[in-house]
């Protein structure tokens, strides 16, 4: 009777792991795209429409771009212009296509220590707080907002390092709340930035710098490489995200009444 | 701290479908990865207690060394079987339950395994022989000594309980944190904390240790009043 029993235990759990993956589509993105909310919107009347199930996966966009390389999902929405183009490049993903932008801005504390409020060139305020030895937070996590970061640090000509520097090894919105409890500068993406707005005293230091754009890009996993991947259902979710309507959802997206996102296609 | 548990308070009793999804999406993998956990483990620590064999204090060594094993690394480890470029990968298990519940049964064995044994070594050595002598069978010493030791058992299984239900290396890892599907309390706390939500993480956590009490004082309840 006890082993009948937990034999029926096992089967149940055996059936409970057996992938259900028919109609499912992985998506590896970045902490921003999810953590601000927006997919949320994205992804249901996608899989209203598809029928398709999306999970989401959010992580750095080097992770993503990892996990795309090893065929463990079937599309990456990323935001790292250089690392996307190596991406197709080596064969690791197809069909590329711009989906939207936003912008870094420099967050630091209200009383503005290193004095760098208001300046319209990036590379010149990091000189500034390097120069000054208020503290700077970085992502370290080589995700595509570090990787900006660190083109940012080289354009200005410095090698950050220090005490003052310090590598967090975390998501956008837990390093900008640490900038804000340790009273240092950051660099974020506006939307996540926006998204948090009402729970840091962290205020905008430096924004509008071309060198600050953000693009994001959306690239199906090349099914030649991984022949498993459901490459159909990337390319469906790939049409929507660049659709009209998709486009306007990402337009019309609001965090405290603000946009965080502008469309790039669909235009 | 107040407002952790008056939100705690509001999302275990406004009925959010999610918060509800989550806790039991918690429950079902840490049930599920101990069962599983259990039915290797138990044979393995009633060998270690009941049988003397060459090499026993080292697979002691090693098994007791292994719960400190860090759940990352297991997630990482299990990552690279599973992935898609690994020796498992076409079974597809990455990123899904699946491949939670593997990781968490690897997580918990060495506890459970480990547990029963030193339950067992504390137990009359002369059980097993009276059993012999009246004629036992080799699965009726088993079944015999799990009785016997049997709130020893449940200590071993209730740590391992405990073990992956609070984990978030490996939940995180294998499973991806996908919403309605892979997302566990763990997993959704750790959301909420990068999103600055700390009194929605909060709030969870408080739920997550709701869970565990009710889990344990059952067990407790169950056994006790066994005939």
């Amino acid at each position: 009777m006890k082993q009948a029993v937990i034999l029926l235990i096992i089967l149940c759990a055996a059936a409970s792991i057996l992938p259900a993956q028919s109609n499912r589509l992985k998506l590896a993105t970045t902490t921003s795209t999810e953590n601000s909310g927006l997919l949320a919107e994205l992804v249901p009347p996608f899989e209203r429409k598809t029928g398709i199930r999306v999970d989401v996966i959010a992580v750095g966009t080097g992770k993503a771009l990892r996990l795309g390389e090893n065929g463990d999902v079937d599309l990456v929405l990323v935001h790292a212009r250089q690392a996307e183009g190596l991406f197709v490049d080596q064969g690791c993903g197809v069909n590329r296509r711009d989906v939207m932008h936003n912008d870094f801005v420099i967050l630091g504390p209200a009383d503005d220590p290193a004095g760098i409020r208001g300046l319209s060139s990036a590379a010149a305020a990091l000189k500034k707080i390097a120069a000054s030895g208020a503290g700077f937070i970085s992502r370290g996590d080589d995700s595509g907002t570090h990787k900006k970061e660190k083109d940012l640090w080289e354009g200005a000509g410095l090698k950050p390092k220090g005490r003052w520097y310090k590598e967090a090894g975390q998501g956008m919105g837990a390093v900008i709340t640490m900038a804000n409890d340790m009273r240092a500068y950051t660099m974020a993406d506006r939307g996540t930035y926006l998204a948090l707005k009402g729970k840091v005293r962290l205020e905008v230091m430096v924004e509008g710098d071309p060198s600050l754009f953000n693009p994001y890009g959306i690239i199906a996993v090349n099914p030649a490489r991984h022949p498993h991947v459901n490459y159909s259902g990337a390319m469906l979710f790939i049409d929507w995200i660049t659709s009209k309507e998709g486009q306007g959802i990402i337009g019309n997206f609001r965090k405290n009444g603000e946009p965080l996102f502008y469309p790039d296609t669909g235009r | 701290m107040v407002q952790a548990f008056s939100r705690a308070i509001k999302l275990i009793f406004s009925g959010d479908r999610e918060v509800y999804f989550i806790a039991l999406t918690s429950l079902k993998f840490a049930g599920l990865s101990i069962v599983i956990s259990s039915l290797l483990s138990f044979p393995f620590g009633v060998l270690l207690g009941l049988k003397d064999f060459f090499g026993k204090r080292m697979v002691i060594v090693v098994l007791n060394s292994l719960m400190a094993l860090p759940t990352v690394v297991i997630g990482l480890l299990v990552y690279s079987f599973l992935s898609r470029s690994g020796p498992l990968g076409n079974l597809g298990l990455l990123f899904t339950p699946g491949a939670i519940i593997i990781g968490q049964a690897i997580l918990s064995f060495p506890i459970v395994a480990s547990m029963v044994y030193g339950g067992l070594s504390k137990m009359d050595r002369r059980l097993p022989e009276t059993l012999v002598t009246l004629g036992a069978s080799g699965r009726d010493i088993f079944w015999m000594t799990i009785r016997e030791a049997k709130i020893a058992i449940l200590s071993a299984v209730l740590a391992g309980f405990g073990r992956v239900v609070g984990e978030v290396g490996v939940s995180m890892m294998l499973g991806g944190n996908i919403r309605w599907y892979t997302r566990t309390i763990t997993t959704a706390i750790a959301l909420e904390t990068s999103k600055g939500e700390f009194e929605t993480g909060l709030a969870l956590g408080i739920i997550l240790m709701g869970i565990a009490f009710t889990v344990n004082f059952f067990l407790h309840w169950a056994v006790r009043h066994e005939k």
